[in-house]
């Protein structure tokens, strides 16, 4: 068959849709130069009618909201999961990597927390603290201008703080604390872990005309429709089509290769179009990788030619290495003091107002590295699952669990809102062991061959995540609750969630000055091709007790403006 | 954004761009917003495929009609009508009969449950669950209502895996629906703004505000002032 050929030349394709991409086809279009966005999902608008979940009711669902089909509820709006039909992948013995996939315009950031934290200074240079992993080849002051931009162009809420590790920035005033979150900073101050407003990429406060104010549903996982919180298709991709910029979209389209010349050099990518499962060429003269850390990885891998044998980029075979997620765990508790409460609107937010960012002292654990607290509990939407075990708190009362007859609802509106839970997500060691290759013996519907997954946890993740539970308890404790569940145990781990579980996979393609050790330079250019980038979470040499998104958005703004001077300069 | 030209852009997908450009239907604005408003009623959000699944799924019938009258019997004692609502006005019988199919490993504790009342209630009392005296009724629900939670819920008997089975179903059913949202008393799903716990609740609950926290949250009465900030990052509107 032959392929089918664009005769079109982009000045820069890039591949994947998600806050790299959103936000290089953003930078990159509105200076003038002419862009194709490779995206594998379908088209996708929170706030159209026929694909809009946000302020639906449970009822409105035969299955009531359950996870049947969308892994976080029906109403999440990620189409994609850790398990896609016909898009598998596999795993090394004893290796149990998890990988999320959202294949829609947007990508993940149509369903995430928008947990919007900057890195600070420290998580730039970690080797020079603790001897583990690597430092950036950039730091903080390098990405600080960035990350000011990003703050003013998509707006997020939070307070500035003076923290030493935990920057600054241009916030839009935080929500007023829900009542469990009342709790929870008593409980946490109590027991000497601070507690600030969080900071959440949602518009409290209105940043320009043509996107709404936050109007406090508490849906964002849904996605916003009047575009209120950030996703990369209502806040970056978007505007950029609307300020006329010279942007082709290309959707349900799976890149399969970047295409490569004789001298080496990027030519494209090809594709295979879901709807005729034909492959396509499409040429450019820049290709930016934004398909995530793992599918970018996976794209370079099978980009085997003569001039670049072992895939591109990777003669150093550092490609898909120092994959790491952050750790992970969660608890939640049962409050006496939140029974029996009056009703009234208490939705806020997405997510959580209040969080707790690190505030240990490694020098005295036993771990390396730290993490932060998020907070969830309240008056929420009923959905699938209210009402299960209606009544298990009644143990902590020496009453019967179980039952039936009249005396139920009153037992459900007793215990509705008394419910909080706590979720630990911290920093991991990078490991060059910890890897994804190409498995040979399988390939997608597409005939792309898959990724294999080799993942195992240090001593330190779970040393990290045993301490997790202990200040859990100890909060829950002076917040007057009663801890739900038993502490994970040693033969558990502690409770770690497995690799991938926390969906902040980065690493796959990291950034350094030295080409024998690293796969992109300080400017997400990979070493052997100038002619390609990555502006996903690849390049992250460590992943911080931070959420990765807001770094990925102003490391992907400092390579876009890098491509546009290069251009000009007619270095690449 | 407008809707229209996003219409275009999507058709672009897929496609090298010339050769779409082409092919792209002129009249896709033609899509009248009645058929939006249908659409988002029927379909909450759903993408073609999953659209499918669910027309699959209401095609098949799981339970017959004697295992249906089992299941509205023991979800009508779970949770008995009030002036509230019902089971019958919440779906709690439809919305079963789906999860049963929506979530096969459902089936054989529901089936076999249902099977085992009926056993039950012939051997105790010669008569089918649905048609015994409630009296009767309850005299075999008692032994299964109650399970002793030390056992892990897997190690429990078939028979009380099912009641706490159809209880969950029963509660979820209810206070997912219209009726039984109103009866929880939730009031939120709606725009609003969110501006603080009320001072009674607040009471009630013998917690308050840090007048220092508060000072730093959104004054709402500023929400539609847009944003802008000193070069120090402190907010001037």
């Amino acid at each position: 068959m032959e392929i089918i050929e664009s005769s079109k030349i982009y000045d820069v394709i890039i591949v994947g849709s998600g806050a790299g991409g959103g936000m290089a086809t953003k930078i990159l279009s509105e200076a003038g130069l002419k862009v194709a966005i490779v995206e594998a999902g379908p088209y996708f608008d929170p706030g159209a009618p026929e694909q809009q979940t946000q302020l639906k009711w449970p009822y409105e669902s035969p299955r009531r909201g359950a996870s049947t089909v969308r892994y976080f509820g029906e109403y999440d709006s990620a189409y994609g999961g850790f398990d896609i039909e016909n898009e598998p992948y596999t795993n090394a013995e004893g290796s149990d990597f998890r990988w999320f996939r959202s294949r829609m315009l947007g990508g993940r950031t149509n369903h995430w927390g928008r947990i919007s934290l900057r890195f600070g200074p420290l998580d730039f240079k970690r080797k020079s603290i603790d001897g583990l992993g690597d430092d950036w080849p950039i730091g903080y002051e390098d990405v600080k201008p960035y990350y000011d931009k990003v703050d003013k162009l998509i707006g997020v809420f939070g307070t500035n703080e003076g923290l030493p590790n935990d920057p600054d920035g241009f916030f839009l005033p935080p929500p007023k604390p829900r009542l469990h979150e009342l709790f929870y900073i008593k409980g946490a101050k109590k027991s000497n872990v601070p507690v600030y407003p969080s900071r959440l990429s949602m518009l409290t406060k209105r940043i320009n005309k043509d996107r709404g104010i936050c109007f406090y549903c508490g849906q964002c996982s849904r996605g916003c429709s009047v575009h209120a919180d950030f996703s990369s298709g209502t806040c970056l991709i978007f505007p950029a089509q609307k300020s006329g910029a010279q942007i082709d979209l290309f959707v349900n389209a799976m890149v399969r290769e970047v295409t490569t010349n004789d001298e080496g050099k990027a030519t494209g990518v090809s594709y295979i179009n879901k709807e005729d499962r034909k492959e396509y060429k499409l040429k450019g003269k820049v290709v930016v990788l934004a398909a995530s850390a793992c599918s970018s990885a996976r794209i370079l891998l099978n980009s085997k030619s003569k001039q670049h044998p072992n895939g591109l980029g990777n003669s150093s075979d550092i490609v898909g290495r120092y994959l790491h997620d952050s750790t992970g765990s969660d608890r939640a508790a049962f409050i006496p003091d939140l029974m029996n409460r009056k009703t009234y609107n208490e939705d806020g937010t997405g997510g959580m107002h209040v969080y707790s960012p690190w505030w240990g002292d490694n020098k005295k654990l036993n771990f390396a590295r730290g993490y932060h607290i998020e907070v969830w509990g309240g008056l929420g939407m009923p959905s699938y699952g209210f009402g299960f075990n209606h009544n298990q708190f009644n143990d902590f009362f020496g009453l019967k669990v179980g039952g039936y007859g009249a005396g139920i609802k009153d037992e459900v509106k007793k215990y509705y809102g008394a419910t909080v839970g706590m979720a630990g997500r911290g920093e991991s060691i990078p490991q060059k062991n910890n890897r994804c290759t190409i498995d040979n013996t399988k390939v997608d519907e597409f005939g792309i061959p898959v990724l294999k997954f080799d993942y195992k946890w240090t001593d330190n993740e779970i040393q990290q995540v045993r301490h997790m539970h202990d200040t859990f308890e100890e909060i829950i404790h002076n917040m007057g609750g009663e801890v739900l569940g038993k502490k994970p145990t040693k033969e558990q781990n502690y409770g770690i969630a497995a690799p991938g579980v926390i969906i902040h996979e980065v690493g796959t393609t990291r950034m350094g000055n030295d080409p024998k050790t690293s796969v992109v330079n300080q400017h997400q250019q990979l070493h052997e091709v100038d002619n390609v980038f990555i502006v996903d979470a690849g390049p992250f040499v460590s992943q911080a007790d931070k959420n990765p998104t807001w770094t990925i958005l102003a490391l992907s703004w400092r390579t876009s403006d890098y491509i546009v001077e290069q251009l000009k300069m007619q270095n690449i | 954004m407008d809707r229209r030209k996003s219409i275009k852009s999507i058709l672009l997908g897929g496609v090298a761009g010339g050769l779409a450009l082409n092919g792209c239907k002129p009249d896709d604005t033609t899509i009248t917003k009645e058929a939006i408003a249908e659409s988002t009623q029927n379909y909450f959000g759903r993408t073609p495929e999953e659209l499918k699944i669910i027309e699959k799924i209401n095609s098949e019938q799981f339970f017959n009609p004697h295992e249906i009258d089992a299941i509205t019997t023991l979800a009508n004692l779970i949770l008995p009508p009030d002036n509230k609502g019902s089971i019958t006005e919440a779906g709690v019988p439809d919305f079963i009969e789906f999860m049963a199919k929506d979530y096969p490993p459902f089936q054989p504790t529901l089936r076999g449950g249902i099977m085992w009342l009926d056993h039950e209630s012939n051997s105790l009392f010669n008569a089918e669950f649905k048609t015994a005296t409630e009296a009767q009724q309850k005299q075999i629900l008692d032994t299964i209502a109650y399970p002793d939670i030390e056992v892990p819920e897997a190690e429990r008997p078939l028979q009380v895996q099912f009641f706490s089975l159809m209880r969950n179903l029963t509660l979820t059913g209810y206070y997912t629906s219209k009726v039984g949202i109103a009866d929880l008393g939730y009031k939120g799903n709606q725009p609003n703004v969110w501006d603080g716990v009320p001072e009674d609740v607040l009471q009630q609950h013998g917690i308050a505000y840090e007048e220092e926290w508060l000072a730093k949250c959104i004054d709402q009465s500023k929400r539609n002032d847009v944003a802008e900030w000193d070069e120090l990052g402190n907010l001037l509107t």
